[in-house]
């Protein structure tokens, strides 16, 4: 059988997010391995870095426009997306395993009957099948997993694939206005949380615990995590007294991540919240218990009271910085 | 109104994962189990809402799986759901495979509203709401946060990465729910003994051929415990070289 593939891109503000490109260095690596045609597809208005995908990618951008397409819609994106795809017969379809990602992706396997898996970390392609591998029970274990209907749709967690810039890209792009817009259900308003930069996006997180001793000490992962241009992020427990909001939350009833970096500040290391962050990159702990279960997975430990150590550590990435 | 949430029967958080002998799952011997726990929020929006519509309002709750998923549905009931529902499957089923089985349900019992845990804790899938709207031709909006229902119309606010979107649709719809949604009552008494007195409806499941196959289960590479870098002040300066030039994060 001929495939063919969709990568499905996001934007956001008019402004398409670094998961896109990880998304489309996918769709090229699978291209190349099944010889097989690929197109990438962005629904929005006016994208202002629309052309630095040409630096990425070597076929046909779609650009589906519409003037109330800036806001996403669940109604909207499922159909016209559906409909593109439909018409032109894609078989593998890749989304990003996004807030966006996750809720658009399985609403288009029903209108286009694809099989469909989500939150996929590795894909590999043995005898030109495609084997996936997903973390289930938050990360406590990975299923591989075969997609066995004739079309495919999976999502992709962000932060895990390589971007690949290409050479001498053939790339061009094609802007279709759509006319026939479903607004049953819409965003009529976007509430950005104060600037902050959230866990699941963020390639570093300083994390805090029961350990922090209050609410009232956090400022110092803030200062942290502003230092390093990172997330603060949190465990179950803080969250729970409420010293910290839930979008914090990390573990396996908050969110699970893979940044380059995690620092896990008076956090004793739960199995819930190892589950969330083990599959970190690097791993720092700081806790005043040797025993600490979190200093199992840890990289670099300090066994040590955060209070006198979060300072120096600030002014130490301060100094090296400037 | 006719008020139904989907409530998948997982393991406790807290456990520790074996695999089975088949390579294919979890080992599940002395395992707890218990209500996912985003179906919680769920569950509460679901007495909520019937509440707020008040008349002859009816919540039902469906389950999949088999007779050990009973317990659980009986703390369902103890909450206060109406009526519960446990459809008993011919395998393992995927995400679409529960969907159908749940939109057939859903459709034959006439709700217009539809909860569900935002995600299970176990495959962590988080689609098989999305898929049921989608089978059922239902309105949809997921990870909700906030919820108001007025007549016909949804005004809804969901999570998503560094803030929230305001959403608005329409009746029939389905809801997933995320933490934050309401604060879940725990059973009162006499829930707990009406509860037990209640018929939960059994129905056996046939089903179409599962669409996604696993191939295997995997523990996750243990990882060997790192250094000790020290154990004051004075292991900062080390810490952050190790960072700059041996991992090379910062």
């Amino acid at each position: 059988m001929v495939e063919k593939i969709l990568a499905v891109l996001e934007q956001r503000d008019g402004q398409l997010k670094k998961v896109s490109f990880e998304v489309i260095a996918l769709a090229n690596r699978i291209s190349r391995e099944l010889s097989s045609d690929c197109e990438c597809l962005v629904i929005g208005n006016e994208i202002s870095n629309i052309s630095e995908l040409k630096n990425y990618f070597n076929n046909k951008i779609v650009h589906l426009k519409n003037s109330y397409l800036n806001f996403y819609s669940p109604s909207a994106y499922s159909k016209i997306i559906s409909d593109y795809i439909n018409q032109n017969q894609f078989t593998i379809i890749i989304f990003p395993n996004t807030a966006l990602g996750l809720d658009l992706a399985p609403r288009v396997a029903i209108k286009t009957s694809c099989g469909i898996a989500t939150d996929i970390t590795k894909v590999e392609i043995k005898d030109k099948e495609l084997i996936f591998t997903k973390p289930v029970y938050a990360g406590k274990s990975f299923i591989n997993l075969k997609i066995n209907s004739e079309k495919k749709l999976f999502t992709i967690r962000p932060n895990i694939f390589k971007v690949e810039k290409i050479e001498n890209s053939q790339a061009y792009i094609e802007e279709i206005n759509v006319t026939d817009v479903d607004l049953t259900t819409k965003v009529i308003e976007y509430k950005k949380t104060d600037g902050k930069l959230d866990v699941a996006e963020a390639d570093i997180i300083v994390s805090g615990g029961r350990g922090m001793k209050g609410p009232e000490n956090f400022y110092l992962l803030e200062q942290l995590a502003e230092v390093l241009g990172a997330a603060v992020g949190a465990s179950r427990a803080v969250v729970d007294a409420g010293w910290r909001p839930h979008r914090e939350q990390v573990g396996q009833t908050g969110k699970t991540v893979s940044p380059t970096l995690y620092i896990a500040c008076g956090i004793s290391g739960a199995i819930q919240h190892l589950a969330g962050m083990s599959s970190s990159k690097y791993i720092v702990a700081i806790n005043k218990d040797k025993d600490a279960p979190i200093f199992n997975i840890a990289d670099y430990g300090i066994v040590g009271d955060v209070f006198e150590i979060l300072p120096a550590f600030i002014e130490e990435v301060k100094k090296i910085k400037s | 109104m006719k008020i139904a949430v989907c409530v998948s029967n997982v393991p406790d958080t807290a456990t520790k994962i074996k695999i089975s002998q088949d390579g294919k799952s979890i080992e599940t011997s002395g395992v707890t189990y218990i209500i996912n726990p985003y179906d919680e929020f769920a569950i509460e929006e679901a007495l909520r809402t019937k509440e707020k519509f008040g008349g002859d309002s009816l919540t039902y709750s469906i389950t999949i799986g088999d007779d050990s998923s009973k317990e659980t549905i009986r703390k369902i009931l103890a909450l206060g759901i109406d009526e519960a529902i446990l459809l008993k499957p011919d395998k393992n089923l995927d995400s679409l495979n529960i969907a159908k089985a749940l939109a057939n349900e859903i459709q034959s019992l006439g709700c217009e509203i539809v909860f569900f845990g935002k995600q299970s804790v176990d495959y962590d899938s988080g689609i098989v709401g999305q898929l049921t709207a989608g089978l059922l031709n239902f309105n949809c909006i997921t990870v909700v946060v906030d919820l108001k229902i007025e007549g016909n119309k949804v005004i809804a606010e969901r999570e998503i990465e560094g803030g929230r979107e305001v959403v608005e649709s329409e009746l029939p719809i389905v809801i997933t729910t995320q933490k934050g949604l309401n604060e879940p009552r725990y059973a009162s008494l006499k829930g707990i003994m009406a509860a037990k007195k209640k018929t939960i409806l059994e129905k056996t499941l046939n089903t179409d051929v599962n669409s996604v196959e696993v191939i295997e289960m995997n523990l996750p590479p243990s990882k060997q415990p790192g250094r000790i870098v020290g154990t004051d002040v004075s292991a900062i300066p080390e810490l952050v070289r190790l960072l700059r030039e041996e991992a090379k994060v910062i």
